[in-house]
C-alpha cells in the first residue's frame, strides 16, 4: 500500500511542477501504479534504503534515485532497476 | 527482496485481488535546471511524527490520509514510528529514521553541492491505504501546495 500510496502522491506533485522520483519495493505494483519515475530496489518491507546507520549504502540509494531525475529523453512512465554491488 | 511473499496469508490474499490505481495519464515535469540548483523534499510513507505531533489513527476506515510537517531541522533521531502495519520489520527505521527519511543524506547532497537546498518542510504520512480517493483528491493536492510554497524543485519519495 505503501508504494501506491507515495506514487499517487508522486503523481499530483508532478502535475503541479514538481519533478519526482519514487522508490519502489514492489516492482509489479509499480508497474501497475505508474508513477512518473521510479527506482525499483530489490530490499525488503521496512527497508527502502537497504540499511540502517550504513549513510554509505543509503546515499547510494538516495543517488540512483536522483539520477532518475536527470533523465531527459525518456517517455513516462521511467521505472529504472537499482543496480549496487552486492554486500 | 520486496515481495508479496513475504506477507502473511491474509494480507497476500488481499493483495492479489486488490484493484491498483493505474495514474493514466502519466505526468511528466521534466527538471528544467541542474539539480545542482534544486531544492529537495522528503516525503515518506513511514508514519514518522515528531513528539508533539498526534500520532496516525490506525482506526481510520480506508487508512488515515493525513499528514505531518517534519521541519528541515528535526533531529532524525527523534522521528517517533507511528506506522500501524506489522506485515514489515520496524527494527531498522526505529535504530535509523535515515532508513525511510533520509534527512542527513538529503543534507550531506547540500553539502557535496549534488543538490543546491534543503526544503524547510518534509511531509510524513502513513501508507497503508487502501482506499486512496481522499488522499488523492485532498491530501496529495495539499502536499502539492505546501511543497511549492516552499520553494521546492524535487522531491523524493519513499514508502516502507
Amino acid at each position: 500500500m505503501c508504494n501506491q500510496a507515495v506514487s499517487l502522491v508522486a503523481a499530483e506533485l508532478e502535475r503541479q511542477g514538481i519533478a519526482t522520483v519514487a522508490i519502489q519495493l514492489l516492482r509489479d505494483v509499480a508497474e501497475r501504479v505508474r508513477p512518473p519515475r521510479a527506482l525499483f530496489v530489490p530490499f525488503r518491507h521496512g527497508y527502502p534504503l537497504d540499511l540502517p546507520s550504513d549513510p554509505a549504502r543509503q546515499h547510494a540509494v538516495v543517488e540512483a534515485a536522483l539520477r532518475l531525475l536527470e533523465i531527459s529523453d525518456s517517455q513516462p512512465p521511467v521505472l529504472v532497476d537499482l543496480e549496487l554491488p552486492s554486500r | 527482496m520486496g515481495e508479496i511473499a513475504e506477507f502473511s496469508l491474509a494480507v497476500r490474499t488481499f493483495l492479489r485481488a486488490y484493484r491498483w490505481r493505474k495514474i493514466d495519464p502519466v505526468p511528466w515535469e521534466p527538471l528544467e535546471k541542474p539539480l545542482s540548483d534544486c531544492r529537495l523534499a522528503l516525503v515518506s510513507s513511514a508514519g514518522f511524527v515528531t513528539p508533539d505531533q498526534s500520532v496516525f489513527d490506525e482506526s481510520a476506515r480506508g487508512g488515515d490520509v493525513s499528514f505531518r510537517s517534519i521541519p528541515s531541522d528535526f533531529p532524525v533521531a527523534d522521528l517517533i514510528d507511528t506506522h500501524r502495519s506489522d506485515s514489515f520489520d520496524h527494527e531498522g527505521m526505529v535504530r535509523d529514521p535515515n532508513l525511510a527519511f533520509p534527512i542527513d543524506r538529503v543534507r550531506e547532497l547540500v553539502e557535496s553541492r549534488r543538490i543546491h537546498s534543503v526544503s524547510e518542510e518534509h511531509i510524513s504520512f502513513m501508507g497503508s491505504i487502501t482506499a486512496p480517493r481522499r488522499l488523492v483528491r485532498d491530501t496529495a493536492p495539499e502536499i502539492a501546495r505546501r511543497l511549492l510554497e516552499a520553494e521546492v524543485d524535487v522531491a523524493l519519495l519513499v514508502p516502507v
